[in-house]
């Protein structure tokens, strides 16, 4: 059975992209067939941040409108096996995206033998971020400690609960997980940003996992590798527990309190 | 320095717990607001219509909300009435 996730937060620039990029690369380290589609049309990031810019020919604007089949458009990843990427179009306005349109994609994926079919969703809570998060059958809430993207990520709930095709079918709800990323656990500490509890109190969903604040990310962003893939880095180790939650696994959760740095390692500036 | 960061601590620990009450106010209201039915925001303006024709009023000071108190649907309206002196 496939399975439909979306990557939404209503605010944008909190790290929908950089999540969608690594949990899509982890998943498939774990051996599933996961495809990433980008609903970020007129802005299109995933490809970049996934590295596969230059193999971009058709897109995911193409296949909606008939131009380009599944098969022309999918770009399969060359580090992950089972890894495809559907880039979105840089030149076509929002609207050219179709329910219709959407809905025989997503289809097709599941036919092709697709475990799980990802969708990274744009900022806001309009149509665009609507059809991303329409087909769900689970999403990823993607939340910064911080007051406005708190409130985002609540309305983005809300209409999870009530513009979705499972809540306009009175099917079982869309199942919601919160990932809490940009962390900081030394500002936590000091009182000065909201904790995990705090989060998780007000949104009242549960957590999937905490991403630290991480200079990683922008390297990885950089280089065009998704951040998961740079195993040393606290952020990789947080996208590799919340994938093995995400596939039933029980595991604490990490990086929320401040590391304690040997005087060496200050020193040195080592991260 | 430890008594400094001692009392920095006290002082900043209030922002991360302002935040925390401010939103649980905000959201509460947020979701009475996205629940509400659709025909709310139209039939505020014709009740507006209606004072309007007899009391000059200010469109914005019109409060309108429909809340659950003790399992009872209670349609609130809340309008406040301008100095008689205009
Ligand atoms: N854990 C992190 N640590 C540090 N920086 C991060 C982290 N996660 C994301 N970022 C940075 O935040 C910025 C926004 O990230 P990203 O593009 O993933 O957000 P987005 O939600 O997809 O944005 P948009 O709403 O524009 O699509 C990027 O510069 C990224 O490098
Ligand atoms: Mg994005």
């Amino acid at each position: 059975m496939s399975k439909v996730i979306v990557v939404t937060s209503g605010k944008g620039g909190v790290g929908k992209t950089t999540t969608s990029a690594s949990f899509s690369t982890a998943l498939a380290m774990k051996g599933h067939k996961v495809a990433v589609i980008d609903f970020d049309v007129g802005l299109r990031n995933l490809d970049l941040i996934m590295g596969v810019e230059r193999r971009v020919v058709y897109d995911f604007v193409n296949v909606v409108q008939g131009e380009a089949s599944l098969k022309q458009a999918l770009i399969k990843d060359k580090r992950i096996e089972g890894l495809y990427i559907l880039a979105a179009s840089q030149t076509r306005d929002k609207d050219a995206l179709t329910l219709e349109g959407v809905e025989k994609v997503i289809n097709d994926l599941k036919a092709d033998g697709f475990d799980y079919i990802i969708c990274d969703s744009p900022a806001g809570i309009e149509k665009g971020a609507q059809l991303a998060l329409y087909f769900a059958d689970e999403a990823i809430v993607v939340t910064n400690p911080e007051v406005s993207s708190v409130r985002d990520s609540d309305r983005i709930l809300g209409i999870l609960q009530a513009k979705s095709r499972r809540a306009e079918m009175g099917e079982d709800p869309v199942v919601e997980h919160l990932v809490l990323t940009r962390y900081n656990p030394t500002r936590v500490t000091a009182g000065e940003m909201l904790s995990k509890d705090d989060v998780v109190d007000l949104l009242s969903i549960k957590l999937l996992g905490v991403v630290p604040e991480s200079q990683e990310v922008l390297n990885a962003s950089n280089s065009g590798e998704p951040v998961v893939l740079n195993h040393d880095s606290d952020a990789a180790q947080a996208y590799v527990d919340i994938v093995e939650r995400f596939l039933g696994a029980d595991k604490e959760h990490r990086f929320l309190t401040e590391e304690k740095k040997g005087w060496l390692n200050k020193l040195f500036g080592k991260k | 320095m430890a008594l400094l960061d001692y009392l920095l601590g006290q002082r900043k620990k209030k922002s991360a717990h302002l935040a925390k009450d401010r939103l649980q106010i905000l959201l509460a209201h947020e979701r009475t607001e996205a629940k509400a039915p659709d025909y709310l925001p139209k039939m505020r303006d014709e009740i507006l219509q209606v004072i309007a024709k007899y009391v000059d009023i200010d469109q914005e000071q019109l409060k309108i909300s429909i809340d659950e108190e003790n399992g009872f649907e209670v349609l609130e309206l809340n309008l406040v009435l301008p100095d008689e002196k205009r």
